[in-house]
């Protein structure tokens, strides 16, 4: 690993909150985004001439569309109860990282231009005509936002500065001023079908090296299939699970324990992306799209349940929007849910996570674990942040904390929870997600990982914590390379169904 | 007729039209605007009378904020339970017949303005105090804070140290609400406790004073967790459904 050109934060005991220095961050600068994404995404890709007005008119049309941007823009009171909630605040000190601030950023654009006072006398309310610098400062700081949510939990009217961050990240395309790193991935899901770019041959010869590398392991012919018309239950997974490490372990688990539930399952080449890019950047129409692709799939294989991989903003995506989006869910009463709805099995929750259909075999007693094969880690959970504030799981509120912990604990017998305010609705981001998992980004990731750190390497000095499980493909690829920077070896992180494919008996057949 | 108490009299009736106006257009325009995506911060109530709760909670305990700041929510409630109580006590300014509740509350509500100030001067400390909500900080954030401690240093100049004439004074007002149109008392402290309070109910349509109904509006406190079960989609959505899919 070269030499970080940054100073990596010292870790401590407790997250400290730190004194403001302004301007800390100021030079993180995404790359940006480049012609041949942008123009597939429908958006300019340098800034273009009438970039003032366009970018005012933008924000009119979201405030019209968007209750939560209206009501958030003019409800703060600017209490301050969320400034030293976010981990890039804590890991950076720069005030512009405080949510609020982040949203002051637009919060005067809006009151300079769509309030009375603002107009009149903008000095008194902070309200400020939109500068060039006004957008390099949106782009600066809304890349340093993961959208996490965790300053919405703190505040008291729920101000969620991730759909803020969304909302100035749509005004940016719009007057051509896109990040490269979400744009290309966008745009290779339009074009692939995936995130990483994987065509459907490539795919397929990944899935059968799998299914000779999981039976030269275990001896039981473990299947990875895919395109099966038919099948019932289509697995939907973030694609880097089909070859990044350590995401793959959870994918040979996933395989297994559908396996040993004898399951009629499979892949789909068309729907080969649980992960939803168009969320990050807050443009509906791109999210619907990305989203169409496995309402297409499910309808074109004819399956009856579809099941989510681990990913934190897709499970997000999955459980809140896709009935929204795309009719893949319950109580739509328009053709277009109808139809799909008709072919979907009622007596499941559709989409379910992979955790929800793990945890009720092992209550079935469907699966039987060998404990003692994961002796060798002590596990600690860290809860992703699109999981625990933006969805759930099972039927009671919080079954997304419960759930994972659940199944860790029936497959494992050392684990131990965090600092309680640093984990469930409390829990800290990763540092890395919603489009800041780029090496251009790196340094905002290092520091943004600082209250994680503080709060793992706390358990894993009290309690000798060799382990963080998770379940979400950004987070595991944000800690695998951000834990070295703090002292971590990279095979401290890795997934749920890893330790469950650890434990798991399968009978040989 | 004075021309002060005629300067008052169109004073208050300016500024209760802003109010009335200003308040019902800002919260048709929240109640218009759609919330096109299920948004709820979760843990989330996943019935429609638990999300009537979570709001009422935030509402009637600021619970958010407790969770998140215990000296905020400490200085917060005091200057909001004195604000009810205050303005409670002052119903009976307004109310023919004097009800026994009012009555009874008027002690509550005399020494509830103690509590009032109180509050709104340990939240103002806070924004000298700590670094990071001074750097928030606008001019307009010190001057509500201004704003209301005088309202609320004026009042109590009259309820604890030079009297004014209740009697007259309600006269006023039960004449501008009659339109049996009675002389003003023009004893300094109430004059200034009364143009400072048209003065709040002015701007209030326009300010961060509309966290008081945007609380109610919140999409991430007011909506309830249920979107696989049930399909929440924005009529501007629908329309764009119809079009491409
Ligand atoms: C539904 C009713 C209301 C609720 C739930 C509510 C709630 C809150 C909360 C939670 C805060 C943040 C904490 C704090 O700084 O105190 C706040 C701040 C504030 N509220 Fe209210 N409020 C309500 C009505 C009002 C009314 C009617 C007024 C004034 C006329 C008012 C004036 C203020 C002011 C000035 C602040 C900012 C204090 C500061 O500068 O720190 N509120 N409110
Ligand atoms: S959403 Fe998360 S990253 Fe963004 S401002 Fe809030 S706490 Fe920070
Ligand atoms: S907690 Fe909410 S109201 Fe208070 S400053 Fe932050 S965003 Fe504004």
């Amino acid at each position: 690993m070269a030499g970080p050109e940054f100073e990596v934060p010292k870790m401590s005991e407790y997250t400290e909150v730190p004194k403001i220095k302004e301007g800390a961050m100021a030079h993180a600068k995404s790359f940006p985004a480049a012609e041949a994404s942008q123009t597939s995404l429908g958006f300019p890709w340098k800034l273009t001439d009438d970039w003032h007005d366009r970018a005012i008119n933008r924000m009119g049309e979201l405030l019209v569309k968007y209750r939560g941007l209206r009501v958030f823009m003019d409800a703060c009171v600017h209490c301050g109860a969320c400034t030293d909630k976010c981990h890039y605040f804590l890991g950076t000190a720069d005030p512009k990282n405080m949510p609020v601030a982040r949203q002051d950023l637009m919060r005067k654009v809006y009151r300079r231009y769509f309030t009375l006072p603002g107009k009149i006398v903008p000095w008194l309310v902070g309200a400020e005509d939109l500068t060039k610098e006004t957008l390099d400062d949106w782009y600066s700081y809304y890349h340093q936002c993961s959208e996490c949510r965790r300053c919405s939990v703190y505040c008291p009217y729920g101000i969620d500065t991730a759909e803020i961050t969304m909302a100035g990240r749509e005004i940016l395309n719009t007057v051509g001023m896109g990040q490269k790193y979400t744009s290309e991935i966008i745009a290779k899901v339009f074009k692939i079908g995936n995130n990483l770019g994987l065509p459907g041959p490539a795919l397929e010869d990944t899935l059968l090296g799998l299914e000779e590398d999981i039976e030269a392991d275990t001896g039981v012919a473990v299947k990875l299939p895919l395109d099966v018309k038919g099948a019932e239950i289509l697995l939907v997974t973030p694609s880097a699970d089909f070859f990044s490490e350590p995401h793959v372990e959870s994918l040979i688990g996933y395989a297994k324990v559908l396996h040993a539930a004898g399951a009629s399952w499979t892949f789909s080449s068309y729907a080969s992306e649980a992960g939803n890019f168009g969320l990050f950047n807050g443009n509906y129409e791109t999210m619907r799209k990305v989203a169409m692709r496995i309402r297409d799939a499910a309808l074109e294989l004819g399956v009856k349940r579809i099941i989510v991989g681990e990913c934190g903003h897709a499970w997000r995506i999955a459980y809140a929007f896709w009935n929204t989006l795309t009719g893949l869910g319950y109580g739509g009463n328009d053709p277009f849910s109808i139809e799909l709805q008709k072919q979907l099995d009622p007596r499941y929750k559709q989409p379910s996570h992979i955790c929800e259909y793990t945890w009720d075999l092992i209550q079935r007693g469907v699966l039987k674990f060998d404990k003692s094969l994961n002796d060798d880690r002590v596990i600690t959970f860290h809860d992703s942040c699109n999981v625990a504030r933006g969805s759930r799981m099972g039927d009671e509120p919080g079954g997304q904390f419960t759930i994972p912990r659940n199944i860790i604990r029936a497959v494992a017998n050392n684990f131990h929870d965090m600092a309680p305010e640093t984990i469930g609705e409390a829990t800290f981001c990763c540092g890395g997600g919603a489009g800041i998992l780029t090496d251009d980004l790196m340094e905002v990731r290092v520091k943004g990982a600082l209250p994680r750190m503080n709060a793992y390497n706390a358990v894993a000095q009290e309690k000798g914590v060799n382990f963080m499980a998770l379940i979400c493909a950004i987070c595991k690829a944000q800690f695998t390379k951000v834990v070295p920077y703090y002292g971590f070896d990279m095979s401290q992180i890795g997934g749920v169904h890893q330790l469950v494919s650890t434990a798991i008996k399968l009978e040989q057949d | 007729m004075s021309s002060l108490t005629v300067f008052y009299i169109g004073l208050f009736y300016f500024a209760t039209f802003v109010l009335v106006a200003g308040l019902t257009y800002r919260i048709y325009e929240y109640w218009k605007t759609p919330a096109p995506l299920s948004i709820p911060t979760t843990p989330a109530p996943t019935t429609r009378t638990g999300a009537v709760f979570r709001v009422a909670r935030e509402v009637a305990l600021f619970e958010s904020l407790f969770k998140s700041n215990k000296w905020i929510w400490v200085f917060g409630y005091l200057f909001h339970i004195g604000l009810a109580l205050v303005l409670l006590r002052h119903v009976r300014y307004f109310s023919e017949p004097l009800y026994s509740f009012l009555v009874f509350i008027q002690p509550f509500g005399e020494y509830a303005s103690f509590v009032m100030v109180a509050g709104l001067a340990g939240l103002w400390a806070r924004r000298f105090l700590v670094d990071r909500v001074r750097y928030i900080s606008t001019p307009s954030d010190h001057l509500i804070l201004a704003l209301l401690i005088a309202i609320g240093i004026s009042g109590m100049s009259m309820t604890f140290v030079a009297h004014t004439d209740i009697v007259n004074l309600k006269g006023f007002v039960r004449g501008m609400m009659t339109l049996d149109f009675q002389p003003l008392p023009t004893d300094a402290n109430l004059l200034v406790h009364l143009f400072l309070v048209a003065l709040l109910m002015i701007i209030f349509p326009v300010s961060k004073l509309l966290h008081a109904p945007g609380v109610f509006f919140s999409p991430t406190r007011n909506q309830v967790d249920n979107p696989r079960e049930k399909r929440h989609i924005a009529p501007w959505a629908a329309a764009l459904e119809r079009d491409n899919s």
